[in-house]
């Protein structure tokens, strides 16, 4: 019975691998860029300055 | 997967995120704090960015706005900062595992080396790392071009890597140089507040911690995302 559910499952996530994989890369990303962007490049002056040693060190452009 | 891709993510862009803290606190911050004390000693009314470009506002900050004091509390929103950042890098990473699941944990420091030039080493090519109060271009310029070349390192890299055929691999090149070759915007006259050896501790300080960053990130997230295969946690 395990034997089978286990094989189900392996065919089941080969099958739907290419674009389910390739939306959850996409969305992995975009949400991580988002991050970034967030905490990095935010003109918001209060998240400037709560993030700007992260900033000045991560070296992105800052002042 | 997506759980696989969260769970990754997450503890990755935690530890990444402590290690970078860490190295932080004992090597770029105090260089940032010493920079900082160059900057308030300026008289205020003069503002070290003058943007010639009549279309650009300004640079001034709003004394208004909420800043964390020195201290814990600058402490821990940079470890905030980093933690936020360290997780986006971090969820990108799990993200492209999901396409080209790393073969061994090794293979993560690759994969983190990848992103340090990405995101570290191509941008600081144009765009050296600053102390407060180095002069430079317009920011919505500098943070347009940053992103532009990331983008491009991006694209250039895995073209070179993953592509079978020569032409490819040279058209990843290219689109590596373009950056370079259009150049990141700079200010008309070069000048800072701290001393140039200052600066240039700094630069080293700060290549140096992102490149610790970048492998440790690399290392935790193929570890963790080879750990959580898809059998143990059905997505």
């Amino acid at each position: 019975m395990s034997i089978i559910s286990s094989t189900g499952h392996t065919t089941s996530s080969t099958t739907s691998t290419l674009t389910q994989r390739l939306t959850a890369a996409i969305c992995a990303s975009i949400l991580g860029a988002s991050l970034v962007y967030f905490a990095g490049f935010s003109h918001i002056e209060a998240v400037h300055n709560a993030a700007h040693d992260t900033r000045h060190s991560s070296a992105f452009p800052c002042h | 997967m997506i759980k696989r891709i969260a769970q990754t993510a997450g503890f990755t862009g935690l530890l990444a995120a402590l290690l970078l803290t860490l190295l932080q606190s004992f090597w770029v911050a105090p260089l940032i704090l010493q920079a900082e004390t160059y900057e308030k000693a300026e008289p205020a009314v003069v503002q070290p960015h003058e943007h010639t470009g009549g279309a650009m506002a300004a640079h001034t900050h709003d004394p208004e706005a909420w800043e964390p004091q020195d201290g814990w509390q600058r402490v821990l929103s940079t470890t905030g900062g980093n933690l936020v950042v360290a997780v986006g890098f971090a969820l990108m990473l799990a993200g492209l595992y999901t396409l080209r699941a790393p073969n061994s944990t090794a293979q993560g420091l690759l994969w983190g080396l990848a992103g340090y030039a990405t995101f570290v080493l191509a941008p600081t090519l144009g765009l050296p790392p600053e102390l407060p109060g180095t002069v430079a271009a317009d920011l919505a310029q500098r943070q347009i071009w940053w992103i532009g070349t990331a983008a491009s390192t991006a694209v250039g890299i895995a073209l070179i890597v993953f592509s079978h055929h020569w032409l490819m691999k040279v058209l990843g090149v290219a689109i590596l140089a373009v950056p370079h070759v259009i150049g990141a915007p700079q200010p008309e006259v070069h000048s800072m507040l701290a001393p140039e050896a200052l600066e240039a501790q700094f630069k080293i300080a700060s290549q140096l911690t992102n490149v610790a960053f970048w492998l440790a990130l690399g290392l935790i997230s193929a570890w963790l995302f080879r750990r959580k295969s898809d059998g143990q946690y059905p997505a």
